[in-house]
């Protein structure tokens, strides 16, 4: 096992699946010969060529119609878009081709395509670079989610993205690509999507979180310690989502706090919430609470931070809850 | 082969005076023209002393071509300036406090706090701020001018975008809808040669923007970027034609981005003949010697600029750093009307 960057574990996990099937290929701006604005895409087009590399024109919307026209021709296109909101303008493409075509031609073409992008704030960037989009995509039929929060992840996600059949949106945690070290094994390495992992096991209450909150919600279990047992969940594939996890988590302890970095309203929480509503009801012993950012627009540097969901602002939540 | 007319370079100080500059006009262009500069070179200073989190955007090498463009523009005219336009804030009066308050993210900048970078403008200056999507501006300075043409107001809408920017299909849907209805509005195309790192023949296969033009049913003209002067005249050109009725322009203005896409990068992919090459045009210079051989500019004019332009920039750093950092507590504000907003004029 190496121990890498989250950036670079996604760049290793290029290099094993192009080496491996060679019908991958990525595209996207500046992903050749800069190799990609975090470099995650580095050292591809020396490697493999231009045409299996390669630099399209800053046009996001016709990247991903190209992509799908390059999956009608028999490859496995692996789109990068340069940040979350740069995603926006492929929207158009990623509901109207992206994620319906399978179901047009029912289930007579396929559309292996992989989207993926950093997304969140915490880095201090400006306007439409902070962005926490994931929403919209799990919102579209067709469409899987997918958002590491480690290193081995981001690799392991990212494989089963290229080799799953369908088209698969994964969002990389940016504040994390080179602030996040872990062990990442070698070679051929696939996290299989629709399974959430505990990263923490606990009896009194869960925390439930994915990408970049994962790191913060184990913080405030760490913050919360002395005073109950807190089950961490990370949800790793937000479609398909791992319902028994979730549920069998919320079985275990009865409590259930949902963290997301997205604006509130019709968030990926709520999601979480109405299913914890509609199943699992009675083993709940109180209500299901969510942590999350607020419906405006992402700030910029100087107030971030009050925008941010905090270590305090989940701790809060939760001793709330386990007081209730 | 060339479609777009490729503009002359401005001889004379005859040829300024007819395009409309008179001694002293030329002298406050060298001097926003400084400015500019002086703006961009202190906000590099503020991020290396971490003043600035995230990254940096500069417009060096773009001087010229913006404050050329913005100097043309009439003071009821709107635009809508991009990253490499500092010279249109400056040229339009916006003070360089406030735009240094605006790199710090405080709240006396353009957007108090709300956004960094150059993300602002100020709309009594005529000014749109731009949002970080490229070219999402040229399709609403559009509705600026198919505005005017409702109203029957004299006023021109001026639209930026980059060569990068111009491959998004926002840049079609804007000139087709400018040139169906031959609205006043001209386009400014910074070509700077490269959009990051991708260079121009991965972006377009025309051998100029510019070339597009006849496609929507208007005139394309490339201009040499760092001439202010012909820039000046084409900008000049083009808006008036605009204002009087004859439909809108892309004007192409061609330079080279002299750094790095921002200062994170260190711009590898660049031939470094390339910038040897531009070095030789850079726009102050190059204006400053025609000055000096055209106009008269003496050793005390120019040091008088110079002295003063460095003053203000010196003043202008002290008061933003006094100027206060965003209240947390303004967070959830302004995402929809007040009761207040009722009385307050939204447009003009
Ligand atoms: C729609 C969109 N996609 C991607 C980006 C990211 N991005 C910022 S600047 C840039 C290059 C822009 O090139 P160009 O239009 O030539 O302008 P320049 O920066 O060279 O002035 C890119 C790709 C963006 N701002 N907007
Ligand atoms: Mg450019």
């Amino acid at each position: 096992m190496a121990e890498l960057t989250l950036v670079e574990a996604i760049n290793s996990c290029f290099h094993h699946e192009l080496q491996r099937d060679d019908s991958v290929m990525v595209m996207g701006e500046d992903v050749g010969r800069a190799g990609g604005v975090f470099r995650a895409t580095a050292g591809l087009r020396d490697r493999f060529g231009p045409d299996r590399c390669v630099d399209t024109p800053l046009a996001e919307a016709g990247i991903l119609g190209t992509a799908v026209g390059l999956c009608m021709a028999g490859w496995r296109p692996v789109c990068e878009l340069q940040y979350d909101a740069f995603s926006y303008p492929a929207l158009d493409q990623l509901i109207t081709h992206v994620g319906r075509y399978r179901w047009r031609t029912r289930g007579g073409m396929e559309f292996p395509i992989t989207i993926r992008m950093p997304y969140g704030g915490g880095v201090r960037a400006p306007e439409l670079h902070d962005d926490s989009p994931e929403t919209y995509y799990v919102h579209t039929p067709g469409v899987k989610v997918a958002i590491p929060s480690t290193p081995s992840d981001a690799k392991g996600l990212l494989a089963a993205a290229i080799r799953d059949p369908d088209p698969v949106v994964v969002f990389e945690p940016k504040l994390h690509y080179r602030t996040m070290r872990g062990e990442v094994p070698e070679g051929d390495h696939v996290v299989p999507l629709g399974k959430a992992r505990v990263a923490r096991m606990g009896s009194d209450l869960t925390l439930v979180a994915y990408g970049s909150m994962v790191p913060l919600v184990e913080r405030a279990a760490d913050a919360l310690g002395g005073d109950a047992s807190v089950e961490v969940l990370d949800v790793r594939t937000l479609k398909p989502l791992d319902e028994q996890a979730l549920l069998a988590s919320a079985a275990k302890t009865g409590r259930v706090v949902i963290v997301q970095e997205a604006p509130r309203t019709c968030g990926y929480a709520a999601e979480l919430a109405a299913i914890l509503a509609e199943k699992a009801i009675l083993d709940l012993r109180g209500p299901v609470l969510r942590v999350t950012g607020y419906d405006v627009p992402y700030p910029y540097w100087q107030i971030e931070d009050a925008y941010m969901p905090s270590v305090e602002r989940v701790v809060d939540a939760a001793r709330k809850l386990l007081q209730y | 082969m060339a479609i777009a007319r490729e503009a002359e370079p401005v001889g004379s100080l005859k040829e300024v005076r007819e395009a409309g500059l008179d001694r002293e006009d030329l002298l406050d262009v060298y001097r926003n023209m400084l400015v500019t500069r002086g703006v961009e070179e202190r906000g590099h200073i503020l991020y290396r002393q971490g003043k600035i989190p995230g990254s940096f955007y500069t417009g060096r090498g773009n001087e010229a071509a913006a404050v050329g463009v913005a100097t043309a523009m009439g003071t009821d005219d709107v635009g809508t300036p991009l990253h490499r336009d500092m010279g249109v804030h400056i040229t339009r009066g916006v003070e360089p406090w406030r735009i240094f308050a605006q790199y710090m993210g405080r709240a006396d900048g353009p957007t108090k706090g709300k956004d960094g970078n150059v993300h602002m403008a100020d709309s009594n200056l005529g000014l749109l701020a731009m949002v970080s999507h490229l070219p999402a501006m040229l399709p609403v300075a559009v509705g600026c001018a198919l505005a005017f043409r409702i109203r029957e107001e004299s006023r021109v809408a001026v639209a930026w975008f980059g060569e990068g920017a111009s491959a998004r299909g926002d840049t079609h849907e804007g000139m087709n809808f400018a040139g169906v209805r031959q609205l006043p509005v001209v386009f400014i195309c910074d070509n700077n040669q490269w959009a990051y790192s991708t260079p121009t023949h991965l972006q377009y296969a025309t051998e100029h923007v510019a070339d597009r033009a006849q496609s929507y049913g208007f005139e394309g003209v490339v201009v040499d970027g760092t001439d202010v002067l012909a820039v000046y005249r084409e900008a000049k050109r083009a808006i008036e034609k605009a204002r009087a009725g004859g439909g809108p322009t892309l004007v192409e203005c061609l330079t080279l981005r002299m750094e790095g896409h921002a200062v994170h990068d260190d711009a590898f992919y660049v031939p470094k003949d390339m910038f040897e090459e531009w070095a030789k045009n850079d726009p102050i210079e190059r204006f400053r010697t025609w000055l000096r051989d055209n106009a008269d500019m003496s050793d005390e004019e120019e040091d008088e600029i110079t002295a003063g332009v460095k003053r203000l920039l010196t003043e202008s750093m002290r008061r933003a750093d006094e100027s206060p950092m965003p209240d947390p507590a303004t967070l959830l504000d302004g995402v929809y009307a007040t009761p207040e907003d009722l009385d307050t004029p939204h447009h003009k």
